[in-house]
């Protein structure tokens, strides 16, 4: 088997299997600086991009480790970093930009106890909310969360497809016990993977304007640096030559655009696992982690004679509302188990207009015993 | 067959992880099982407390953490101090009988034996002492299939050490607790 073609059936850590999942999508340049418990994804990359021609950069800091892949996605090269709640905070500058200059990229989030460094080996999933609007103003984002190796592996390949047709950065939301989690993963041969690549211009010259887009479209076709284009980038607000433009017009346009390119494709983004919603009483939404460890408290509850259903978002952001919002009018209430004091549960309360909402925070570094989870199941029931 | 669950203790450089890592490769990849393996360590690596888990199901597994164990492996004081109190009742202890030796009540579960770090020491390298404790499980828990276990050690362990890793595993499946 060549270096470059490993598929097959492995026994993989999470971590191991996102590095791979990259590899399989073809991102060659990996810039970041180590952090537990995502130092595992930098480890791999360390030797596997060397043998692939790829470009492996360990960083003085994660503020350097960022504008290194968005260097590297302009010079036409598939890109990603991978840190924690620490290393975000200080990448959300460079991710802002990212976001202004729409540059496509991943980066991971393996997910730790915080705020600041918090618990470094333990878990959390407490920094959903930073994926949405941790850089400063207003912009799209997509956030994807695996509960496991084999699906950290998928979406990680998903990410890059989502980074290169939508021209943003990707966030995954992974977390330390599913980054560090070792199970089986079967990797397809790379021939059978879905890859999108993200569309260049075939206008030459000064004939291509790097912001320009069809009336139909939110997403500019792109050029690589060197390739002979005139343009210009920069996270000020511009127009369509991608020069700065102060005016309010153009800001209103622009920034109106980056939204919408994620809310007006989020059917084609959701993406979610439903199981028995639709005569359900009762709701329980989770992503991560913690939708594998309600599990058998939904088990136990439903053997009480209660209708619960499963929701578990993929995708986080952006946020199903319309289906939240819908369910609501059915359901006597949702309860949304999460490893933090309630990010994801306000937005469900948000939408949710018609039915209650349970919280069930949680600060990381341990999960929801069995019989929390059962007795705000109970209450949403026999409120109703 | 329902869940199997493995908790390994001990501390950082005795190999804990990478035992867990074996039982879950044969489980899954060698058994046709399914296998979720995690693991907990403290900031410090090489010395500090150190377990892992592995759980071990025909199903997918949904709850990957070891709350309570079918199985305990200890190979420290501390880690048998920790983690006794979540062995199930009817289920197994396996200790390196060298290295634990304050022992409490063993009378709700079955208590199995073994020297494993001496023995290590005697076959040649301290080093295998988990996969000597790893051979003992098979044998006294059946963990895996002790030919499911042996292609896992030779996958996992660097190929000059082959011999003496099979070695161990050997030696510790043909002991005879006590």
């Amino acid at each position: 088997m060549r270096i470059s073609d490993m598929h097959g059936e492995f026994f993989l850590q999470g971590n191991y299997a996102c590095a791979e999942a990259a590899i399989s999508a073809g991102c060659r340049f990996f810039g970041a600086y180590p952090i537990t418990p995502a130092s595992e994804i930098a480890e791999r990359m360390s030797y596997r991009l060397p043998q692939l021609d790829g470009v492996f950069v360990q960083f003085e800091d994660e503020i350097a480790s960022m504008a290194s892949i968005l260097g590297a996605s302009w010079a036409g090269v598939k890109s990603m970093t991978a840190t924690s709640g620490p290393g975000i905070s200080l990448m959300l500058e460079n991710i802002g930009l990212g976001m202004m200059m729409e540059t496509p990229c991943v980066v991971v989030n393996v997910q730790r106890g915080s705020p600041s460094t918090g618990l470094p080996t333990s878990w959390g999933q407490s920094d959903m909310m930073q994926a949405r609007w941790g850089s400063h103003g207003d912009y799209g984002s997509i956030a994807l969360c695996p509960k496991s190796p084999q699906e950290y592996f998928d979406l990680t390949i998903k990410a890059f497809n989502f980074s290169e047709k939508y021209r943003l950065p990707v966030f995954i939301m992974a977390d330390a016990v599913v980054g560090h989690m070792t199970e089986k993963v079967v990797i397809p041969p790379s021939e059978e993977l879905e890859l999108i690549e993200r569309k260049y211009t075939n206008k030459k010259g000064d004939q291509y304007k790097p912001y320009e887009c069809c009336d139909d479209e939110f997403v500019p076709d792109f050029a690589k640096a060197g390739d002979g284009h005139l343009y210009h980038s920069t996270g000020l607000t511009h127009n369509e030559k991608g020069y700065p433009d102060m005016s309010v017009e153009t800001h209103i346009k622009l920034v109106n655009r980056l939204i919408n390119k994620i809310r007006d494709n989020s059917e084609e983004i959701i993406l979610l696992e439903k199981r028995d919603i639709d005569d359900a009483d009762v709701i329980v939404i989770s992503y991560g982690i913690t939708s594998r460890t309600v599990i058998p408290a939904i088990e136990k509850a439903k053997k009480k004679g209660i209708k619960i259903g499963y929701l578990r978002l993929i995708t986080v952001w952006p946020f199903p509302e319309k289906l939240i919002l819908e369910l609501s009018k059915k359901v006597a209430g949702f309860v949304v188990a999460e490893l933090n004091m309630g990010q994801v549960a306000l937005e469900v309360d948000r939408c949710a207009k018609y039915c209650t909402t349970k919280w069930l925070p949680h600060p990381g570094g341990g999960m929801h015993s069995q019989s929390e989870i059962i007795k705000a199941i109970e209450e949403v029931a026999h409120a109703k | 067959m329902k869940e199997l669950r493995v908790k390994i203790s001990g501390f950082g450089g005795q190999g804990i992880i990478l035992s867990s890592y074996i039982v879950g490769k044969a489980a899954s990849i060698f058994d046709g099982k399914n296998a979720s393996m995690t693991q907990a360590y403290g900031p410090e690596a090489r010395g500090g407390a150190c377990s892992s888990q592995v759980v071990i199901s025909p199903q997918e597994v949904d709850y990957p953490l070891v709350d309570e164990t079918e199985i305990l492996i200890a190979m420290s004081q501390e880690g048998y101090d920790k983690f006794l109190h979540i062995l199930l009742e009817d289920g197994i202890l396996l200790y390196d009988s060298d290295l634990v030796t304050n022992l409490q009540s063993h009378k709700n579960f079955k208590a199995k034996k073994i020297p494993a770090t001496r023995i290590a020491e005697e076959l040649g390298k301290k080093i295998v002492a988990n996969i000597v404790m790893l051979g003992f499980a098979t044998a006294q828990a059946k963990i895996a299939s002790p030919e499911a276990m042996k292609q896992a050690i030779i996958g996992s362990v660097p190929a000059k050490f082959k011999d003496l890793n099979i070695k161990a595993f050997d030696y510790g499946y043909n002991y005879k607790g006590e």
